[in-house]
């Protein structure tokens, strides 16, 4: 390679651009030109490529906020799988002398009106809860960010015909359309009300995705990318999905905490989940009734759910910062 | 008129690597949501004939609007043109299957105007400067993409180590000098910049010309340099041609078009540029043009710059001047004999000697360096009208479409 | 003198520490005169002007120290609603992006005419007219039949007009222009420059002209004070100034504009990048780019030498300002 010209030096100064500043790696001279080894933030001279996920992925790992709540939500699983781990009763074993009662030696969280155990029951709802929540969730966001990004990139008519089919989706009511589709299955699972909320919430993501395609879509680098011969799916998943998917996550993660409560709300109307299964939804739901007598019964498995909507959320946060290099 | 289009050639250079001839882009304008139904067309290019010649800078001037945009993104293909033909060596790229293009894509590079949307804000510079040899995997092996992508960051002035960094934390001239970098990768012969300094600092567009000229030498390129500026565009470009409102109204060397120009859009273009030096005020009259460029979605009848001229006559509502060599000039040997679409073309020396003036003062005074003895494209060839007394232009006060020259303030 | 800003100092908060965006500015514009604030963007020129107009975001901007005398008056100790008074009325701005800064959903005779009826207090009427009168004055073709019509039907250049209307409705003493001109086609450009030079003759009022563009400054401009990092680092009237520039900085950017002589050449290039404001080097802030920096440079910052040798009144806050005037 030819030697540089003297006056190429502005290539050894990073400087951010401007007072509403960036991060700051200007070297003190700007005219130095020798190549120093390591940049001037610490990071050494690594050999090895790095990209956007490994360098997220370096990010995350020291992000105290992705730790806590990647912790919360490691422990929640593990007690919807094995709920037995922690909580030695069983939560359809009630006895009704004891509705209402508050907390006793063996019965930390007191009884619900049923004379349940309330820990148990909050232990054993988790499974349930945390399978809505977290399926429902997937299933939206997978359905709505592919088929609203397609729709963002390549226009037309497929946009077109995808935005009115979006438009009558929006326009259907979600209880009542809960109480007609899942009155009919008579299935007791929770399958049904799972593909019931990823039929009625992928449009939300949907929008938000088709939205944010077109916004990353008109960038230059992508313009750029097609210039130098890429492929359609080499600009989508290089160049437009990393710049797309922050609001997608953000959206994503608080519709996880509205999705266990509408499981609650469908359960309470009867036509979500129906005993024996246990879950927050249905606890939460039947509590409101006592709240002035017995708040204890609606305080645990609010409290759970409320915790483990936080912990998504915070878990979202931690990623959609992770991938904006800006915010290293 | 396709046959002369760019007869003005940088003298001395070889073939023309690219062709474009009688290029139109045209938008339609639909009305209607279910049934759309055109109802006009934005002639967003409306005919546009030029060579580039191998190792050449062509630049190309105009206004917001012009078209001169929209031309650089079909040379690049990412437009595709409404008709007309754009060959690269003797190839009509315009209709190339989807293989065949992408071969023709590695020689025919761009460089984009905004440094800050023209990389991908989630790419290290590595990745950015490095994914044209992941579209085109044949140009370097796998193993020796690093290396290349290091190599290229030094050639551009930037340190190699910064391999890892990621766009924001760049200034915007470094920006652009990655974005120089990635137009380099494939190796291209050709390479269209548009507006490529426009959006930097005053201080840094020097830095940035004087790398795309050392560019241009050491990998022998040529370039289609798009710019507003007319000053940059003049030190950078052999020819120039002054688009308006889709077309190329005049077209020749920097020394034809910028001191002899014969067509009156683009003298009153030179005209209106500011000059940097006080003195020059006093006694420098411009070209003012009254009113707003026509919307190009209906562009007047023949001449389409005769709504704002001030020479504009019956003949040019009627007609469509070609670009050519006006018949004033065809026989003689002056440096106004170049391609100028209007009827009436004549020479005007609008910014020439004051400009030169001032330019070879502060070249005295300045850098040191002495102006070249009598530049000798200011030399008045034999066959030329004789300039009088005043070389400027002296618009007559009651000529409609020019406003009088304001009063000097000193 | 109209206005007259001592010892400016800003600094902006920001999530990465303290921008010092205006260091000890000093400026003055008579009734009648312009002056050019030259400088990149970072420089502070705009900031300078917020903190005239009164229209800086604080937080996270801070007017530190300083002084802001109009006509005598110390702005920055007036009340708010003293300050808004005077913000208008008698000092107004051209901003750059004529779109942005009008309101699309109202017309442009609305726009125009509701200075009149808040300041003056004029019935919608009246204002209207008074519209039609302005709109004719920045010669805008068919005033009349255009004052209902929204911002969006006019072309940038009459936006630009629009907007100088609006900032002489009330005859302001003073008018900052930043970058009024930038966003605009070099003919339109041409068009609104004249346009605003005619109407402060006219109206005798002091012009603040905030650029870039050397050549736009060399067209309108009585003087010119060229900012760097916060600082006015050359005050000059505008003849002596490109004659003979006393600081390096100011004698860079004239020479890197492209002469004639020097095709096929390289450009002059002023080396490196403007400055991070929230690490401004120490001693002369110029110091890293500067080819004549020597020891001193790099550990004392420069005052603002008054440069003895001119007939008229200029300065340059160069440590050699002698050698770079004759170098």
């Amino acid at each position: 390679m030819p030697e540089m010209p003297e006056h190429h030096d502005e290539g050894s100064a990073i400087a951010s651009t401007g007072a509403g500043g960036a991060t700051d790696l200007a070297m003190s001279e700007a005219e130095t030109l020798e190549k120093v080894p390591g940049g001037p933030d610490g990071t050494g001279p690594d050999k090895k490529a790095r990209s956007l996920w490994s360098d997220a992925w370096h990010d995350l790992r020291r992000n105290p906020v992705f730790i806590i709540s990647g912790l919360i939500i490691l422990f929640l699983v593990v007690i919807a799988i094995w709920p037995q781990l922690i909580a030695s009763g069983n939560p359809l074993d009630c006895d009704l002398s004891k509705a209402q009662e508050g907390s006793q030696p063996g019965h930390p969280f007191g009884f619900n009106g049923q004379g349940c155990d309330v820990y148990t029951r909050t232990v054993y709802g988790a499974r349930a809860s945390i399978q809505v929540g977290v399926l429902a969730t997937l299933g939206v966001t997978l359905l709505g960010s592919v088929l609203g990004g397609l729709a963002g990139f390549y226009g037309g008519a497929w946009d077109g015909f995808l935005s009115r089919i979006t438009d009558i989706f929006f326009a259907i009511p979600v209880v009542l359309g809960g109480l007609v589709l899942l009155s009919v299955v008579s299935n007791n699972s929770v399958w049904p009300v799972i593909g019931f909320m990823v039929l009625l919430g992928w449009p939300q993501i949907s929008r938000i995705a088709r939205g944010s395609v077109i916004t990353a879509k008109q960038n230059d680098y992508v313009q750029a990318a097609r210039a130098l011969g890429a492929s359609n799916s080499r600009m989508l998943l290089r160049h437009i999905t990393p710049n797309a998917v922050a609001p997608v996550i953000v959206v994503a993660t608080i519709a996880l905490g509205t999705y266990i409560s509408l499981e609650a709300t469908l359960s309470f109307l009867g036509v979500g989940l129906k005993p024996p299964t246990v879950s927050w939804g249905i606890d939460i739901s039947s509590a409101s009734q006592y709240i002035r007598n017995a708040p204890h019964m609606l305080l645990w498995p609010a409290g759970a759910l409320a915790v483990t909507v936080l912990a998504f959320i915070m878990l979202g946060d931690a990623v959609r910062d992770a991938l904006d290099p800006k915010l290293r | 008129m396709a046959e002369t289009a760019g007869t003005t050639r940088a003298a001395g250079t070889g073939e023309a690597i690219l062709e474009v001839r009688d290029l139109h882009k045209h938008y339609p304008l639909t009305r209607g949501i279910l049934f759309k139904k055109q109802v006009g067309a934005v002639k967003a290019v409306d005919g546009v004939d030029f060579d580039l010649v191998a190792g050449e800078t062509l630049g190309i001037v105009g206004e917001s609007g012009c078209g001169k945009s929209t031309v650089a993104k079909m040379l690049v293909n990412l437009e595709r043109p409404t008709s007309g033909t754009i060959r690269y060596k003797g190839e009509d790229i315009t209709k190339l299957s989807p293989r065949a293009l992408k071969a023709v894509r590695r020689n025919i590079q761009m460089v984009f105007q905004d440094p800050y949307t023209s990389l991908n804000p989630r790419m290290t510079v590595g990745d950015i400067i490095g994914e044209p040899y992941e579209i085109h995997p044949e140009v370097a092996p796998k193993g020796d993409r690093r290396r290349k992508v290091q190599d290229l960051l030094d050639v551009v002035g930037l340190n190699p180590e910064y391999i890892n960094r990621y766009p924001h934390q760049f200034s915007g001239g470094q920006r652009q000098r990655i974005g120089i970098a990635r137009g380099l990768a494939l190796q291209p012969e050709v390479i269209v910049a548009d507006e490529p300094v426009s959006a930097l600092d005053v201080s840094v567009q020097a830095q940035v010309v004087n790398l795309l000229e050392q560019l241009q030498s050491e990998f022998s390129l040529s370039y289609v340099f798009i710019a507003h500026d007319l000053s940059i565009v003049r030190h950078i470009s052999d020819r120039v041609g002054v688009m308006y409102l889709g077309r190329i109204v005049e077209i020749g060397t920097d020394a034809q078009i910028y001191d002899h120009p014969t067509h009156p859009y683009t003298q009153a273009l030179l005209s209106a540029v500011p000059v940097p030096d006080p003195e020059a005020r006093a006694h420098r009259e411009r070209i003012i043009l009254t009113g707003d460029v026509p919307s190009p979605a209906n562009i007047p009848s023949g001449c389409r710059f005769r709504t704002r001229c001030w020479k504009a006559r019956e003949r040019c509502a009627q007609e469509v001047p070609l670009l050519a060599v006006p018949a004033v000039f065809r026989l003689t040997d002056s440096p106004a004999r170049h391609d100028s679409a209007c009827h009436f073309a004549e020479e005007k020396h609008v910014v020439a000697e004051e400009h030169r003036a001032v330019l070879e003062k502060r070249g005295e005074d300045g850098a040191g360096t002495p102006p070249e003895d009598g530049a000798p494209h200011l030399e008045e060839k034999p066959g030329t009208p004789p300039p009088g007394g005043s070389h400027f232009l002296r618009p007559e006060d009651d000529t409609p479409g020019t406003n009088p020259p304001p009063p000097g303030t000193p | 003198m109209l206005l007259e800003v001592r010892d400016l100092h800003v600094e902006f908060h920001t999530r990465d520490g303290v921008a010092k965006a205006v260091n000890g500015v000093d400026y003055s514009v008579d009734a009648g005169e312009t002056l050019a604030v030259l400088g990149e963007s970072g420089s502070g020129k705009s900031v300078t002007a917020q903190a005239v107009m009164g229209i800086l975001d604080v937080p996270p901007g801070k007017i530190t120290r300083g002084e802001i005398l109009f006509q005598g008056q110390d702005l920055l100790k007036l009340k708010e609603d003293e300050r808004r008074k005077v913000r208008g009325a008698r000092m107004a701005m051209v901003f750059q992006d004529a779109l942005s800064s009008l309101n699309p959903v109202l017309s442009v005779g609305d726009q125009l005419g509701e200075m009149f009826q808040v300041h003056r207090g004029m019935s919608r009427k009246d204002s209207r007219a008074k519209a039609v009168e302005l709109m004719d004055r920045v010669r805008i073709p068919a005033a009349k039949e255009r004052v209902g019509q929204y911002p969006h039907q006019f072309s940038g250049g009459m936006r630009q007009r629009i907007m100088i209307a609006m900032a002489l409705a009330l005859e302001p003493e003073l008018i900052i222009a930043d970058e009024p001109t930038t966003a605009l086609d070099v003919t339109v450009q041409a068009q609104v420059m004249d346009l605003l030079a005619e109407l402060r003759r006219e109206l005798n009022m002091g012009l603040i002209l905030i650029t870039h563009d050397l050549g736009v400054v060399a067209d309108v401009a009585d003087k010119i004070a060229v900012m760097y990092a916060g600082r006015i680092v050359e005050q000059a009237p505008v003849h002596e100034i490109y004659k003979a520039p006393a600081h390096p900085y100011t004698k860079g950017l004239l020479e890197s504009i492209p002469r004639l002589d020097q095709k096929g050449q390289d450009l002059y290039a002023i080396k490196g990048l403007p400055p991070n404001l929230l690490h401004i080097p120490p001693g002369c802030a110029f110091n890293p780019r500067c080819p004549m920096a020597q020891d001193v440079c790099r550990t004392d910052e420069p005052p603002l030498y008054e440069v003895t040798e001119s007939p008229v009144p200029r300065a340059s806050a160069c440590h050699f300002w002698k050698e770079c005037l004759h170098g």
